[in-house]
């Protein structure tokens, strides 16, 4: 008796969740003028017309970065470059021993430590795969706006209004 | 009808057989001549057939491995749309040089016949060896095949990425290295790298 209550009643905790859940996803459905990444706001039984391909930032001007822990964008082109059990393209010319011939920056020292701050001999495997963390710019125009503020422009305001 | 082709045959047999003493010289000479070209043409044509690619790809060893892999690269599809094809990058075009190549080609019916890359796993245990091999090649004739549709003699650096245009400048024409130096595993997946020059 105990185990069957249990059963039902667990069966209506289940249904209902299924139908809060439905609901909110007829409701992010409905949702217009919101970004919709996927398909930029078509209706699902129109085929929505696909975005040029952007141009990828190809220039070797190293970026600036936003703050001091910003991983760097990748100021070149990647395409076809490598990343797997066999090979490291990125390394190819990232490495500390192999910047000499190819005048690439070596990778940072963070990425030869690992997670207790030992330095280690190569790179270490949670750097590995560098587009985790670095990635390539195109000039696609930006989808949402942006109210990111430099940390040293706030600083510089704060003292303006201060004075 | 039979007959006729039968009378043709018979008429062309007899002055086939009869001794040379009925023509002259110079018909010899010529038709010498037309036969030789003649089959220097069919030969000519065989080696043809052998460089396309729909023969390279006949094999699977070659399409399920390296023909896929060469799918998304630029020597497949790009803005100008030519295309390179197998041989274009792995069969010289200078005469002697594909003679020599065809010799060395016989071992790989030899290994399609005993199955030395027939399975993916296989084909990858194997693959450092075929890449290294290619390599050696590479840099015995500095990239010729590169060379055939690529002339740095030719390359406008103003017009390539600044990163290419060092690079360039640094190797070709201030160093000694070759395209192959820099540029592996430009049309198929690199094996294991470990231990080769310019990969840690
Ligand atoms: C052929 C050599 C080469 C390869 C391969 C290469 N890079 Fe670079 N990279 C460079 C050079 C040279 C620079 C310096 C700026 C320039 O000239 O583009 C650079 C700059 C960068 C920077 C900017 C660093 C900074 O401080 O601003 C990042 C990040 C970067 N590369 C990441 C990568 C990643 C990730 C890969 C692999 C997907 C990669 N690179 C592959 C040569 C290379
Ligand atoms: C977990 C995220 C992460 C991964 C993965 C990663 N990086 Fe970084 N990288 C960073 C951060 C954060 C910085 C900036 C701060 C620093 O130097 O640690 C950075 C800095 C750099 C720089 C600039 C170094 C300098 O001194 O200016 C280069 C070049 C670079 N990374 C290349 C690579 C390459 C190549 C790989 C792949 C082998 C890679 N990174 C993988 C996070 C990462
Ligand atoms: C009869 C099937 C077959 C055909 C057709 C074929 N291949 Fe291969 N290929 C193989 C096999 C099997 C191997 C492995 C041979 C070995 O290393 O023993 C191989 C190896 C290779 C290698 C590595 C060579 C080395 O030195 O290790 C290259 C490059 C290659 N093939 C290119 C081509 C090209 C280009 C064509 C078309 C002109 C072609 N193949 C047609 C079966 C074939
Ligand atoms: C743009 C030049 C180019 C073209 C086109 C090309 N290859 Fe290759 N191939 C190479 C290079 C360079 C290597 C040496 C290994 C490397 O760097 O990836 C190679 C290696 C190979 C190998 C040895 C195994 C390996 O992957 O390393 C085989 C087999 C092969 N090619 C077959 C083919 C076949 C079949 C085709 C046509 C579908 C083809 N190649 C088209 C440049 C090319
Ligand atoms: C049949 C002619 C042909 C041969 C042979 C050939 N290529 Fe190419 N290669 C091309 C074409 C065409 C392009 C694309 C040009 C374009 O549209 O920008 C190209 C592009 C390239 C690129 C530019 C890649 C990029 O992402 O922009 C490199 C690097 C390259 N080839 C290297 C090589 C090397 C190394 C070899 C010898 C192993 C070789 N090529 C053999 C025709 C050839
Ligand atoms: C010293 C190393 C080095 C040598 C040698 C070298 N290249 Fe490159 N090449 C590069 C680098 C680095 C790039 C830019 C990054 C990339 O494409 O991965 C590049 C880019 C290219 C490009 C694309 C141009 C662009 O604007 O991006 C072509 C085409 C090319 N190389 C062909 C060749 C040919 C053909 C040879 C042999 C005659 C050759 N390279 C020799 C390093 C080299």
């Amino acid at each position: 008796m105990r185990l069957f209550s249990v059963t039902v009643l667990s069966c209506i905790a289940a249904f209902s969740l299924l139908a809060a859940f439905s609901l909110l996803a007829l409701h992010s459905f409905a949702a217009e003028g919101e970004l919709d990444a996927l398909r930029a706001n078509v209706p699902l039984l129109e085929e929505p017309t696909p975005e040029p391909l952007y141009r990828v930032e190809d220039r070797s001007l190293r970026p600036v970065r936003e703050y001091p822990m910003q991983p760097p964008t990748i100021p070149h082109r990647i395409d076809n470059y490598q990343v797997d059990l066999n090979a490291n393209r990125c390394m190819a010319c990232h490495a500390r021993t192999r910047v000499g011939e190819t005048q690439a920056i070596m990778v940072s020292v963070t990425h030869y430590q690992d997670r207790e701050g030992n330095y280690l001999g190569d790179l270490s495997p949670r750097r590995y795969f560098c587009t985790q963390c670095h990635v390539p710019q195109t000039d696609a125009p930006s989808r949402v706006g942006n109210t990111f503020v430099d940390m040293s422009d706030l600083i510089r305001g704060s003292r303006q209004r201060s004075e | 009808m039979f007959r006729w082709i039968g009378n043709v045959l018979g008429t062309f047999w007899r002055v086939f057989r009869s001794p040379s003493g009925y023509f002259s010289l110079g018909f010899l000479t010529v038709g010498g001549f037309i036969g030789g070209v003649l089959f220097w043409g069919g030969f000519n044509t065989a080696m043809e057939a052998t460089n396309t690619e729909q023969f390279c790809i006949s094999c699977h060893e070659m399409e399920a491995n390296v023909y896929q892999e060469i799918l998304p690269t630029i020597h497949y599809t790009n803005r100008s749309g030519v295309r390179a094809v197998c041989s274009d990058c792995h069969v010289p075009h200078n005469w002697t040089d594909k003679i020599a190549r065809k010799m060395q080609a016989s071992k790989e019916v030899w290994g399609h016949i005993f199955g030395v890359i027939d399975t993916r796993e296989k084909f990858l245990d194997h693959r450092l060896e075929m890449a290294s091999r290619e390599w050696r090649r590479f840099e015995a004739n500095d990239s010729l095949e590169c060379r055939n549709c690529h002339d740095e003699q030719y390359m406008d650096f103003t017009r390539q990425s600044p990163r290419a245009a060092a690079a360039h400048q640094r190797g070709l024409v201030e160093g000694d290295a070759t395209c192959i130096t820099c540029h592996k595993g430009i049309a198929h997946e690199l094996p294991d790298m470990a231990g080769v020059h310019g990969w840690e």
